[in-house]
């Protein structure tokens, strides 16, 4: 088995490579995607090897390249769209959310628009306005649409193939600020072996309190449970990988065990995705609490300025903090 | 209608050809065969200097005349069956049936259109049953059908969207390599005057001519957006958008089936042989309101109503027919009584129409299914199950 140590950005390139020569139908667009090879370098070099029909340059509006792809979808293509950064997905917010979202349930299960919206997201790279958002929240709340995150080089690998070959449409979001972060990736492992895509999963096993993350949160919430750790307090680590649908499964089992739940995410906490976690463990898990359901998240304010983002971002002591109170409840 | 392809148009430039100038007669610069009087014109110049003409056979000019009957009966059998109850809301085409049966009979067998909600005259010319929109309007559905089945999509409701999937879905037929012969495929997308307004029309247009797609926009230019006049949409006579975006633009009179039917076969045979998009604004007239929900006496006087009523598309079309003695009297009755019947037809299938099961709301969500929706619906199963038996 040939593992290879990448970045999670090239993790997703050879990911994107790989669907591409697995299915003529898969075609790739967005800005910059050609030539460039994106802003982020995702697809860098697949233009070149595939061909400016199967990697296509799109002019520049975000609408246009959702609903021409929903209409290509319609044709029999697989369409993986790039929005360049997560706050320019908003021209698209219409046909994301009242075409691509709906097409299969009003044709009644006729149409399938089997799209993926791949979307930088989340802060951490020192952006001006508009670059680092966590829309998260938007997607899952929209029903037909499926939400996803990977955390780590392996996950992106497998999880973005995974979402190609899926019917549903899925809006698939990556930490842009871990892009560069590297781990080992097993490149020739069949996809169908591959840990399944709506599933979440523990990063690290612990017996004290259960913190839940994803996306750019999994890596800050792994450093939080190695700090906590030496301070002798053993925390498990639920990457959920799946926004929506949500996977508590292995969240519901691990607050079982330890009655203290954390909930991690950059997007602000009003509304956000750790609202409804927090409501939904609070139901499957009522007994076996021994505090309430904190979250640790962005502030309900615009994304800040790049040069106080780090007060803004949830960081290790910030998760730490949230932990200690759930002790001292 | 026709086999074959008699009514084709043609590129080839006549003699004195005429059409209709601004300067001359006070109305648009129209592309027109057939005048409100029922007088045929032999060919007609576009703005590109492109002769339209049609040579149709007599069968073929009685067919486009019970086309014309046939989706207006129809469409008034909707009016009425939502005045009385039985649908939530209908958006008329009356007054615009020239323009849909015009460009749906110039679509091949091959071809895929794109349509907005109004666009019943368009579907009937699809041979499609007209039926199947009606579960939408009456409530039972969320008008679904499989777009490749019918070449014709679903309807779509937010103004303007379509023009993007069609642009999409002309850009695969491009890719699959289906451009470039008589057997080539085109697209065609409906919209209307107010959706030129939108983002997603211009960003269309934008597509459609850098990917030089196979697509022929077709814009029925009915003068109103809900109560909003066309000078609220514009400055410029729509057709002439276009050549900002790189394709040619011509605007045909929307109540002349013939001229109609012209533009649009010229337009998508052009784009089935590689050339590119179009863009066809067919001037018209909503006579009747946006949808049942609305009121145009607040916003537009009966004397303009009026004037456009003498451009009644089936009235030029019948005197056409009456002084040509192409008919007599017996082939309007018997138009006539097909469309009593099949508007009768239609409606007792519309009553018959079931309510959906509850639980039903919960399909077709995702093609893979969710967990979190499954568990919902076991929930909501529950709930209702727990009231059999009790007094509702």
């Amino acid at each position: 088995m040939a593992t290879e140590t990448l970045t999670l950005g090239k993790a997703l390139n050879a990911g994107l490579r790989k669907a591409l020569e697995n299915d003529p139908k898969v075609v790739i667009m967005g800005e910059d995607v050609g030539k460039l090879g994106g802003v982020f370098r995702i697809t860098d070099g697949l233009q070149k090897d595939f061909g400016d029909q199967r990697v296509i340059d799109t002019p520049l509006a975000e609408s246009g390249i959702i609903g021409t792809a929903v209409g290509l979808a319609i044709r029999g293509f697989r369409p993986v769209c790039e929005i360049q950064f997560d706050g320019f997905v908003y021209p698209a917010y219409d046909q994301i959310v009242s075409q691509v979202a709906k097409m299969h349930y009003r044709s009644q299960g006729k149409v399938r628009i089997p799209m993926v919206i791949r979307i930088p997201y989340g802060g951490g790279i020192g952006a001006v306005e508009h670059h680092s958002e966590s829309p998260e929240a938007y997607f899952a709340h929209t029903a037909g649409l499926k939400v996803v995150t990977c955390a780590n080089p392996q996950d992106g690998y497998s999880m973005i193939q995974q979402a190609i070959a899926s019917d549903d449409p899925i809006v698939f979001l990556e930490p842009k600020r871990r892009y560069w972060e590297k781990g080992p990736v097993e490149l020739d492992a069949p996809l169908g072996e591959a840990y399944p895509l709506h599933a979440a999963r523990v990063a690290r096993p612990g017996t004290d309190a259960t913190v839940l993350a994803y996306g750019p949160m999994v890596r800050t919430a792994l450093d939080a449970a190695t700090a906590a750790a030496e301070d002798g307090r053993e925390l498990e680590v639920v990457d959920l990988r799946t926004l929506s649908p949500l996977d508590l499964t292995a969240a519901y089992e691990s607050v079982k065990r330890t009655g203290r739940c954390v909930v991690v995410h950059e997007a602000p906490g009003n509304l956000g995705l750790g609202s409804e976690i927090a409501a939904r463990i609070t139901e499957e898990c009522f007994y076996s609490l021994e505090s309430p359901v904190l979250r640790v998240t962005g502030f309900d304010t615009p994304y800040p300025a790049a040069r106080v983002e780090e007060e803004y971002l949830p960081d290790l002591d910030r998760v730490l903090d949230a932990v200690d109170r759930t002790f001292g409840w | 209608m026709a086999k074959g392809d008699p009514g084709a148009a043609t590129r080839s430039k006549r003699a004195a050809p005429r059409t209709k100038r601004a300067a001359a007669t006070g109305e648009p610069e129209l592309v027109q065969l057939l005048t409100p009087e029922g007088e045929r014109i032999e060919s007609a110049l576009g703005p590109d200097g492109t002769e339209y003409r049609v040579d149709f056979t007599d069968e073929e000019y009685r067919g486009l005349y019970r086309d014309l009957v046939l989706v207006r009966k129809l469409d008034a059998e909707a009016t009425a069956l939502q005045r009385q109850g039985e649908l939530g809301l209908w958006a008329s085409l009356l007054g615009q049936e020239a323009a849909q049966v015009g460009s749906g009979r110039a679509l091949r067998t091959q071809d895929m259109a794109f349509p907005t909600y109004r666009e019943h005259g368009v579907l009937y010319c699809r041979g499609i049953d007209p039926i199947m929109p009606l579960g939408l309007f009456r409530g039972v559905d969320q008008g679904g059908w499989d777009p490749n089945e019918f070449k014709f999509n679903m309807y779509t409701i937010v103004i303007g969207a379509q023009t993007l999937h069609a642009t999409g879905y002309a850009m695969g037929v491009a890719m699959d390599g289906k451009t470039g012969s008589d057997e080539g495929e085109a697209v065609i997308a409906y919209f209307g005057d107010g959706a030129t307004s939108q983002g997603d029309v211009n960003e269309s247009f934008v597509w459609a001519s850098v990917f030089n797609a196979p697509l022929v926009f077709f814009c029925q230019n009915n003068q109103y957006a809900i109560s909003e006049p066309l000078e609220r949409q514009t400055r410029v006579p729509l057709y002439q958008r276009a050549g900002g975006f790189g394709f040619p633009g011509v605007r045909v009179d929307g109540n002349d089936v013939l001229a109609s039917y012209a533009v649009t076969r010229h337009a998508l045979d052009n784009a089935r042989h590689g050339q590119g998009p179009s863009l066809i604004e067919a001037y018209t007239y909503r006579m009747g309101a946006h949808t049942t929900s609305d009121d145009p006496t607040r916003y537009r006087i009966a004397s303009e109503v009026e004037a456009w009523q003498a451009k009644d598309p089936i009235a030029r079309m019948k005197a056409f027919l009456t002084k040509q003695q192409i008919v007599d009297d017996s082939f309007f009755a018997e138009v006539d009584e097909q469309a009593r019947a099949e508007s009768v037809h239609l409606r007792e299938r519309v009553l018959a129409m079931p309510d959906p099961e509850p639980v039903t709301m919960f399909d077709h969500v995702y093609p893979n299914g969710s967990p979190e929706l499954d568990e919902q619906r076991a929930q909501f199963t529950k709930y209702l199950e727990s009231f059999e038996g009790s007094a509702h």
